[in-house]
């Protein structure tokens, strides 16, 4: 019976020891890039935006393109999000790229939106990546997938392509990256609501009551 | 007595399993160790929620139920209670074929296997499989 008593509590100690190890912050977690980033362009550039710059309320939100939760962000919530907050001039929406070390595309996927952006057409490729996320989060080289989304989204293929030859992009990525986590990012979708970190669950309607709270805040001061 | 405990230490591990999984959707647990990466996969899918909570909230509790009955029922006060027996036995067997149905939909549904979810398959398969041989000693 003693033996017992001590697996027990040997699974007990070692089972929390475990849990309180998973879940203690690891907010510089990266491992050294393999290839050299080429220098980030230092231009000032704080990322894609949807909606007017005039908006009451500016929400910025820390992705990755790999990421389920992500996507399903962007594929159930985003259109609300957008019909509700941004369409009404309530909101302005920013993407920053936050490639997890846990997914092994992310980084590429990021570089194909970044370059997606330099022909004007970020925002289409965001749409394409996360919704058709499960063509090519699992598969062993998605950059084949990522010209398709070029195309159909009507990207000039050559100007795309020597776009992602030249990683040109990597050093934004990687600043965005190490924006975030100097804002405290740990897990994505991450989103921060006039530079306040939003730590509920992300929907629509939630967003919609914390966007209405704050105009009504900001009304009231005025 | 030698089931019983058994049981007991394989539910306590199931506990830890289904707590790491529970956190990590409440949002403590920011990346799950997952070799595979289907674990993000399945725990994003409609399928993680069942009747509206996380399936991993059922794990915990049934987990955890099926760890307070033997660890009573491996009280000396208790051994001969065959009642408690068929308690575990119903609870093991309830268990595993919600396993059998989420297992299912890994591998048929969503077409993603996550490690934790194995190793929870794993856990309760072996707790199943004591205890109905423990259900079958004769007293």
């Amino acid at each position: 019976m003693r033996g017992f008593y001590i697996l027990l509590a040997a699974v007990g100690i070692g089972g929390a020891a475990w849990l309180v190890y998973a879940a203690r912050p690891k907010p510089a977690e990266r491992p050294a890039p393999t290839t050299p980033v080429p220098a980030a362009p230092a231009s000032g550039f704080t990322g894609y935006t949807l909606g007017s710059d005039s908006a009451p309320v500016h929400i910025t939100v820390y992705s990755d393109f790999q990421c389920p939760y992500c996507a399903s962000f962007v594929t159930v919530q985003m259109p609300e999000v957008r019909a509700q907050l941004i369409n009404t001039g309530k909101v302005q929406f920013r993407f920053r790229p936050f490639p997890l070390p846990s997914h092994q595309h992310s980084q590429i996927a990021a570089l194909a939106a970044e370059c997606a952006g330099e022909q004007g057409k970020f925002w289409e490729m965001h749409d394409q990546l996360f919704y058709n996320q499960n063509q090519w989060a699992q598969t062993r080289n998605p950059s084949g997938k990522f010209r398709d989304f070029a195309r159909t989204i009507g990207l000039d293929s050559e100007r795309y392509d020597a776009c992602i030859d030249s990683k040109r992009y990597a050093g934004r990525v990687e600043e965005s990256r190490q924006e975030g986590i100097a804002a405290g990012v740990d897990a994505t979708p991450k989103f921060y609501f006039d530079g306040g970190r939003f730590n509920g669950f992300p929907t629509s309607d939630l967003f919609k009551t914390v966007v209405d709270s704050m105009i009504m805040v900001k009304v009231r001061k005025r | 007595m030698r089931l019983r405990q058994a049981i007991a230490v394989l539910a306590l591990a199931g506990v830890f399993v289904s707590l790491y999984l529970w956190l990590h959707k409440l949002g403590v647990i920011g990346v799950l160790q997952c070799g595979t990466g289907g674990c993000d996969t399945v725990q994003a899918s409609r399928y993680a929620d069942f009747l509206g909570l996380p399936v991993a909230l059922y794990g915990v509790v049934g987990y955890g139920v099926l760890f307070a009955v033997s660890l009573g029922a491996v009280q000396q006060a208790h051994a001969p209670r065959r009642r408690l027996d068929t308690v575990l036995a119903v609870l093991a067997s309830l268990g595993f074929a919600f396993t059998l149905y989420l297992t299912g939909v890994e591998l048929f549904v969503i077409h993603a296997i996550c490690r934790w979810c194995v190793a929870s398959a794993v856990i309760i398969t072996a707790i199943a499989v004591l205890s109905l041989l423990q259900l079958r000693r004769r007293p």
